[in-house]
C-alpha cells in the first residue's frame, strides 16, 4: 500500500537542484520577446495612440485588438473582458497593445516609446459606492425576523478584509508558436483547459488547432487559475503575427500590478441569541470587490456566501451577498476562494459575541457546531465525515487553549512584562470541490493509460503546481491496482494528450479527480484480470500482461467521467441543497505575543487540527497544511497591497510583505481522517483548508493579548498602536 | 529583468589611483562596491544606458586597520566582514548590531559600508550607528583626500554632499576616552528578516561624576531624509540625573531634530510614537 505513506515529491529533486525548466528557462529557437503596453489610466477613452518616430519600429511587431482573429474576449463567465482594450480602458495597467522584439530589453524600450492619450472618464474605487454589480446571491433558512425577536441578545459587527497577492515563486510566463498549423501555448499555468476555451474564442480555432501545455510551474494559489488565458491570447497575437515564437515573461512589478488578486471584502453580521449562547437568528452581508471584469467573481462570490455563516448550525439565517465592479485590475481565484473573506468576519463575530454574553467564544462555538447530522444554512444535511468537534477539541487541547488564557490574562495585568499575551481560536468548513452543480457542468474526465511497453501513465489535465498532484496520482492508481506507486508516471498535461479533468482549484484534484483516476484505474484492474487472468506482479509480468491487453496498438486508455453522486441535491435558483459533495473540517490556536513598545506581533505556536478524509501522503498533507496557514499568516499579520488612483504601489516584494522563514512560527499539526464514502480512500479537500481561519484566531489573540477588537486585516503594529492609543 | 547589458558599459579599475582616474573621466558613472542597491535598478531597467564603475579589484578599500585612535574600515569591508571583526565587535557593538539586521546573510555577504553610505537611502540601517559613533568618512578625488564628518556625508533622501568624482575609500571610526555606560541599537522592520525599517535607534549613555549624565548621544533612521542625532534631547541631557521628569522632558524634545512622514512602509504617528517609546525605554534602561 502506498496511500498513508509519504512517497517522496516527484517534482522535488529537479527543483530542488535548479534543473527543473520554467517557461523562462526554456531555449525556445528564434524566440522573440513579447511585451505589453498598459493603460496609464484607470477609467477613459482611448483618444490617440501614437509612435515616437524616432524608433525602429521596422524591427518589432506590434499587436493591438484589431488582429484579434476570433472574438477581442478572454472567455470566462462572463463575456466582459476584452483581450485588448479596444476604445475604452476601464482600470490601469489594462493590456492595450502588444510589442515583440528579438531583444528583451529593446523590446521593454519600445513599450516605453507608445504614447496613448485618454479621454478621462471618472472611476469609482469604493466598492459601497458602485452600482454595477455583477453577481448576487441570497440564502435563507427559516424565519430570521421571528427569530431575532426570540432572541435575547442581538449582536451586531462589520468586519473587513484587504486584497492579497498570491506571491507565487514564479511570475506568469507563456510561449507561443504555431507548428503544422496547430497554434501552440505553453507556460505556466494551472488550468490548461481554461486557457484552450478562452484560445477557441479569440482565435477562432477549434480544439484540434490549438494545444495547450503546461511547462514545470513555480506556484499558482489561485493566480494562474484565469490569468493566464489572458496571457496565452497576448502570446500566440503576437506569435502568429510575428511567424514565429513569441515569449511574455512578466516581471514580478508587472505581475503584481497587473494580474489578478484576493477579493476584498466587506462582512456585517447581525446575531440573535439565547443568554446560554445558542444561535437563533443571523443575518450576513457580504460585499465584494471584483475590480474592473467579472472573471470568477460570480463563483468567488458564491463560496464566500456559501461559507458565510460558518461552521455552526443556526434554524433562522439569511445571507445576502453581492460582488460590485470598480475600475482596479480584476479580482480573481486566490486560495480559499472567498471563503477567508467570510469566515474572518463569521468566526472574529464570535469574540464580539463573547464579551456581550461574558461567556468564552470556545464554549459558544462547542454550543453551536456542526455535527452529524446537523443541518446548514442552505438545508444541507451533514449525514457523513464530519470533524468540525474533533478538530475543535484536538486544537483546544494541543494548544493549552484554556490554561493559556488564563495564564495570560494574569500575564498582561502586570505593567513589568515587556509583552502582551494571547491566544485565539478559529474552526470553519471548507467545501471540496466544485459548488452546487459545478461538477456536473464540468463533467471531467480522467484516466489511465497502458503502453504496448508496459508503462503505466495517469491521464489527468490537473497541474503540479508544487502541491504534490502527481505524487498523489501515482499512490491513488497504484493502490487502486495493487502494485508500487514506482510503475506509474503522470503524463504532463497537455490538451492534446490528456482528457479535460477540470480546473487545477477547489480543493478537487485529490478528492474529484483523484477519485477519477482510482476509478479508471480499477477498470485497468478489471481489464488485466479479464483478458490476462491477473494483475501482474512484476515488471516481466507487466510487460507480458501490456502486449496481451494492447493487442498489437500502441497503447490502451481507461477513462472514465464524473459521476454526480445520487444523494447530492442542489438548485441553482434557489441555492438550497447540497451545496457540496462534502466538508473539510479545521480547527486553529494562534499563539502571540506584541512588543509593548513597537507593537510588533510575535507568532510563537500554531496549532491545528485539520479533517481531510484520508490523508493520501500525510507530510504533504501536512506542508500544504503549514505553508497554506503561513500565507493566511501573511495576510493576517503584514500583508496589504495599497491601492492609489486604481494601481497598487507596493508592487514589488520590498514594500508588499510576506512572510519569510523567520516569521514563521513552530506549527503542530494534526490530522483528522474522517473518510468520506465518495472520496479516494475516504479523501476529502485540503489546498484551501489552511488559508482560511489563521485570520480571525490572529484577531482573536490581538484582542486576547489588548483588549482590542480590531475588525481589520492586516493586524499591522500601525493597526495595532491606534487601536490602543 | 529589465536591465540592458549591452547599453552598458563597465569600467574596471584595479587600484583606488586608477579609480578616482576612471571617474574622472566618466563621472556619470554608478560605481558598484557590492551591487545590493544597484541590481534592483538594474532590474527595473533605470541603469541602462549608464556606466558602471566596477570597484571589486580595488584591494587597499577592502581593510579593516586598528589604529591608535580608532579603526579604519575600508569602503569595501562588507556587513558580514563587520560583525565577524574583533576590536569592531568590543568597540562598536551597535555597528555589529545593525550589519546584521541588513537584508538577510546573502545581501550581508555582498553589500558594503561604504556602498550602503554612497546610496544614502533614509533607512540606511547601518546610520544611527555611525551617527552616535560620531564616524568620519573618508573620500577620495582627484583633487585629494577629505574627511566629511557622517553628519555632513547626507544631503536628502539618496544624495550625499560628495561632489562629482569622489568616492568613499574608508569609514574611522574614534575609540571613545571612557567606555559607554550604555549602549542600545534597535530596528523596527516590516518583518523579522529581509526589512526595510520604519525607524532605527541607536543610543549612547557615558556616566559623569555625582550620579548625572556627562554624554548622550542618541540618533534616528527613517524619521527624516536623512539620519538625525536628536541634539536638542541631548545638550537638554547632558549633566542631569535620569530621573523620569528629565526622562520624559528629553523624550518631548525629540520632534525638535526628527519629522517623520507617512509612507508606503509606515506611518508618521506610528514612527513617532514608537521611537518616543523606544527612547523612553533606552534612558530607562529597560531595553538591551
Amino acid at each position: 500500500m502506498s496511500v498513508g505513506k509519504n512517497e517522496p515529491r516527484r517534482d522535488g529533486p529537479a527543483k530542488l537542484t535548479g534543473r527543473a525548466k520554467y517557461l523562462d528557462d526554456l531555449d525556445i529557437p528564434g524566440c522573440w520577446h513579447g511585451v505589453t503596453v498598459r493603460a496609464t489610466v484607470p477609467h477613459g477613452k482611448i483618444k490617440s495612440v501614437s509612435y515616437d518616430p524616432s524608433f525602429p519600429w521596422q524591427e518589432c511587431v506590434i499587436a493591438t485588438a484589431e488582429d484579434i482573429p476570433g472574438k477581442n474576449l478572454v472567455a470566462l463567465i462572463e463575456a466582459d473582458q476584452p483581450l485588448l482594450a479596444d476604445g475604452i480602458v476601464r482600470h490601469r495597467e489594462e493590456a492595450v497593445i502588444l510589442i515583440a522584439h528579438p531583444d528583451r530589453a529593446t523590446a521593454y524600450e519600445a513599450a516605453k516609446r507608445v504614447k496613448i492619450e485618454y479621454e478621462p472618464l471618472p472611476p469609482v474605487f469604493d466598492m459601497e459606492k458602485s452600482e454595477k454589480v455583477f453577481k448576487s446571491f441570497k440564502i435563507e433558512r427559516g424565519d430570521v425576523d421571528a427569530g431575532f425577536a426570540a432572541a435575547d441578545v442581538i449582536v451586531e459587527g462589520e468586519y473587513r478584509t484587504p486584497s492579497q497577492e498570491q506571491a507565487y515563486i514564479e511570475n506568469n510566463a507563456i510561449a507561443a508558436y504555431e507548428e503544422n498549423g496547430i497554434l501552440i501555448v505553453t507556460g505556466s499555468i494551472q488550468c490548461p483547459y481554461y486557457v484552450l476555451k478562452a484560445m477557441k474564442q479569440a482565435f477562432d480555432r477549434d480544439e484540434t488547432k490549438i494545444r495547450v501545455i503546461q511547462t514545470v510551474t513555480g506556484g499558482g494559489f489561485g493566480g494562474k487559475e484565469e490569468y493566464p488565458s489572458m496571457l496565452a491570447g497576448h502570446a500566440a497575437l503576437l506569435a502568429l503575427k510575428a511567424g514565429r515564437p513569441v515569449k511574455i515573461v512578466y516581471d514580478r512589478h508587472e505581475d503584481m500590478t497587473a494580474t489578478t488578486k484576493r477579493h476584498p471584502a466587506i462582512v456585517r453580521h447581525k446575531t440573535g441569541l439565547m443568554k446560554d449562547g445558542k444561535l437563533v437568528a443571523q443575518d450576513i452581508e457580504v460585499v465584494m470587490d471584483g475590480g474592473a471584469y467579472a472573471t470568477l467573481s460570480a463563483v468567488v462570490l458564491s463560496r464566500g456566501t456559501l461559507h458565510a455563516a460558518g461552521v455552526y448550525e443556526c434554524p433562522n439565517t439569511r445571507v445576502r451577498s453581492k460582488v460590485v465592479m470598480t475600475h482596479t485590475p480584476p479580482n480573481g481565484a486566490f486560495r480559499g476562494f472567498g471563503a477567508p473573506q467570510t469566515l474572518f468576519a463569521v468566526e472574529l463575530h464570535w469574540e464580539k459575541i463573547a464579551d456581550v454574553l461574558k461567556i468564552d467564544s470556545l464554549v459558544l462555538r462547542q454550543k453551536n457546531i456542526f455535527k452529524l447530522g446537523s443541518t446548514t444554512a442552505t438545508g444541507q444535511k451533514l449525514l457523513e465525515s464530519v470533524g468540525a468537534e474533533e478538530c475543535l477539541q484536538k486544537t483546544v487541547k494541543g494548544s493549552k487553549y484554556v490554561a493559556k488564557r488564563k495564564e495570560y490574562d494574569r500575564w498582561n495585568k502586570s505593567s513589568k512584562n515587556k509583552t502582551w499575551k494571547g491566544i485565539g481560536l478559529a474552526v470553519c468548513h471548507h467545501g471540496a470541490g466544485f459548488t452546487g452543480s459545478g461538477e456536473v457542468y464540468l463533467a471531467s474526465r480522467a484516466g489511465v493509460a497502458l503502453t504496448r511497453s508496459g508503462e503505466l501513465i495517469v491521464l489527468a489535465a490537473s497541474t503540479e503546481i508544487g502541491q504534490g498532484t502527481n505524487t498523489m496520482f501515482a499512490q491513488v492508481a497504484s493502490d487502486a491496482l495493487g502494485v508500487p506507486a514506482s510503475w506509474f508516471s503522470v503524463e504532463t498535461p497537455d490538451t492534446h494528450k490528456v482528457p479535460d479533468s477540470g480546473p487545477t482549484v477547489a480543493s478537487r484534484t485529490c478528492m474529484v479527480v483523484g477519485g477519477l483516476v482510482s476509478r479508471a484505474t480499477r477498470e485497468l484492474k478489471r481489464a488485466f484480470e479479464a483478458e490476462y487472468g491477473k494483475v501482474p506482479k512484476t515488471p516481466a509480468d507487466l510487460k507480458k500482461a501490456a502486449a496481451v491487453l494492447c493487442a498489437g496498438k500502441a497503447a490502451r486508455r481507461f477513462e472514465v467521467q464524473y459521476e454526480k453522486p445520487p444523494e447530492v441535491t442542489w438548485d441553482d435558483a434557489t441555492y438550497r441543497g447540497d451545496a457540496y459533495g462534502v466538508y473539510s473540517y479545521a480547527a486553529i490556536a494562534v499563539d502571540l505575543e506584541i512588543d509593548k513598545l513597537t507593537y510588533e506581533v510575535r507568532v510563537n505556536k500554531v496549532t491545528t487540527a485539520q479533517d481531510i478524509g484520508k490523508a493520501i501522503n500525510p507530510l504533504l498533507a501536512e506542508g500544504q497544511i503549514i505553508g497554506g496557514s503561513t500565507q493566511g499568516l501573511g495576510w493576517a499579520l503584514l500583508e496589504e497591497p495599497i491601492f492609489k488612483d486604481g494601481i497598487m504601489i507596493n508592487g514589488q516584494f520590498t514594500n508588499y510583505i510576506i512572510p519569510t522563514s523567520l516569521d514563521t512560527p513552530p506549527f503542530q499539526v494534526s490530522l483528522v481522517e474522517k473518510p468520506y464514502s465518495r472520496g479516494p480512500f475516504g479523501a476529502k479537500g485540503v489546498g484551501e483548508l489552511p488559508m482560511d481561519i489563521p485570520g480571525p484566531a490572529v484577531a482573536a489573540a490581538v484582542k486576547h493579548a489588548t483588549g482590542r477588537l480590531i475588525p481589520t486585516l492586516p493586524h499591522t503594529p500601525e493597526r495595532i498602536a491606534k487601536a490602543l492609543s | 529583468m529589465r536591465g540592458d547589458a549591452k547599453s552598458m558599459t563597465v569600467l574596471r579599475p584595479r587600484s583606488a589611483a586608477e579609480a578616482v582616474k576612471s571617474y574622472a573621466k566618466v563621472p556619470t558613472a554608478m560605481p558598484l562596491a557590492g551591487g545590493t542597491d544597484l541590481m534592483v535598478g538594474w532590474n527595473l531597467g533605470v541603469l541602462n544606458g549608464r556606466s558602471i564603475l566596477d570597484l571589486s579589484r580595488v584591494a587597499e578599500w577592502k581593510k579593516i586597520n586598528v589604529v591608535s585612535d580608532g579603526i579604519d574600515i575600508g569602503s569595501l569591508v562588507t556587513h558580514s566582514e563587520i560583525q565577524k571583526h574583533p576590536v569592531i565587535r568590543k568597540r562598536f557593538p551597535l555597528l555589529v548590531a545593525a550589519c546584521g539586521t541588513v537584508g538577510a546573510a546573502q545581501i550581508q555577504n555582498r553589500g558594503t559600508i561604504g556602498g550602503n553610505i554612497a546610496n544614502a537611502s533614509p533607512a540606511g540601517d547601518t546610520f544611527p550607528a555611525l551617527a552616535v559613533y560620531e564616524a568620519t568618512v573618508r573620500v577620495l578625488g582627484q583633487s585629494g583626500r577629505r574627511g566629511v564628518p557622517i553628519s555632513e556625508i547626507f544631503a536628502g533622501v539618496k544624495k550625499t554632499t560628495l561632489k562629482p568624482g569622489e568616492l568613499i575609500e574608508a569609514v574611522f571610526l574614534p575609540f571613545t576616552d571612557t567606555a559607554p555606560t550604555r549602549g542600545v541599537f534597535r530596528k523596527v522592520g516590516t518583518r523579522a528578516a529581509q526589512a526595510i525599517s520604519k525607524t532605527m535607534f541607536a543610543g549612547l549613555l557615558f556616566n559623569g561624576k555625582g550620579g548625572v549624565l556627562a554624554e548622550a548621544r542618541l540618533a534616528f533612521g527613517s524619521l527624516a531624509p536623512t539620519v538625525r542625532r536628536l541634539y536638542a534631547a541631548e545638550s537638554f541631557l547632558k549633566g542631569r540625573k535620569l530621573d523620569d521628569k528629565t526622562i520624559n522632558a528629553a523624550a518631548e524634545l525629540m520632534t525638535t531634530d526628527v519629522s517623520p512622514i507617512d509612507d508606503i512602509r509606515s506611518t508618521r504617528e506610528y514612527r513617532l510614537v514608537v521611537s518616543r517609546n523606544l527612547l523612553i525605554a533606552f534612558l530607562k534602561g529597560e531595553v538591551k
